[in-house]
């Protein structure tokens, strides 16, 4: 890709997504402090033993193949 | 956005759990943490979710906060891995029309159509691309704090760009459209 073409994508990319500040949408129009005390007040969910199970598969895998975590690192 | 940051004490005392010390970094830091949110997530109800999330990791992180160090620059890495977080679980399908439907006004030398195909593509891509491309291309904050709240360097940040635009060049080209 040469420099033109990479500046005409970058142009094309600002007049289709304009910045969220020049639409007035970065600004917090209400107090989150409620919500939060709500969250800390939640009970920490459990971890569904699936989970675990999936974890406890992919150690395995990747044990028995070293050579995949590259690749699970470039995915994540 | 700059926010003065927290007397020593604070965040010795928020380092220790003290809740009225978190509240006190909430009260200052949530527009903050909620403005640099909101313009990787572009969904004003998702980036108070994730605003909420964010401290609710912030909090449970606090024994490994550095009280000698600024609270924002911690905050916004915490920030930018929930925004990611939910990218990555974000249904294009679904999430598409908000952004559609505020389109801007039509440029004259850019169609709606070819903006509505560019936004399609730009929500297609991978999350740590767009993140990248979203804070330095459209928002145009500085590579620096880019690099920061992704922790990459700025070679890093300005590689993730290129290999944006690149995809957003390959995918416009194998709908026929040539930029």
């Amino acid at each position: 890709m040469n420099e033109h073409e990479q500046q005409r994508i970058e142009q094309l990319l600002k007049a289709s997504l304009p910045p969220i500040g020049d639409r007035g949408e970065a600004e917090l129009r209400r107090d989150l402090w409620p919500a939060m005390l709500k969250r800390l007040e939640a009970r920490p969910t459990a971890v569904p033993w699936f989970d675990w199970a999936l974890l406890a598969a992919v150690a395995t895998w990747l044990a028995f193949f070293p050579g995949a975590i590259p690749v699970l690192l470039y995915h994540l | 956005m700059p926010v003065l940051e927290q007397p020593p004490d604070v965040l010795r005392q928020f380092r220790e759990g003290d809740l009225d010390a978190f509240e006190a970094l909430f009260r200052q830091h949530q527009g903050e943490v909620y403005g640099w949110i909101v313009r990787m997530v572009r969904n004003p109800a998702a980036a108070e979710d994730l605003t909420v999330e964010t401290f609710w990791r912030i909090y449970r992180a606090h024994a490994r906060f550095d009280p000698t160090q600024n609270f924002s620059p911690w905050a916004r890495r915490i920030a930018t891995n929930a925004a990611l977080d939910h990218l990555r679980t974000e249904r294009p399908e679904v999430d598409l029309p908000e952004d559609l439907a505020s389109l801007p006004a039509p440029d004259p030398s850019v169609s709606a159509e070819l903006q509505r195909t560019m936004v399609q593509a730009f929500h297609r891509l991978p999350p740590k691309l767009r993140v990248a491309a979203t804070l330095a291309l459209i928002e145009e904050q500085p590579y620096k704090d880019v690099a920061g709240a992704l922790g990459i360097s700025t070679g890093a940040v300005r590689l993730r760009v290129f290999r944006a635009l690149r995809l957003l060049r390959r995918e416009l080209q194998r709908q026929g459209i040539k930029p």
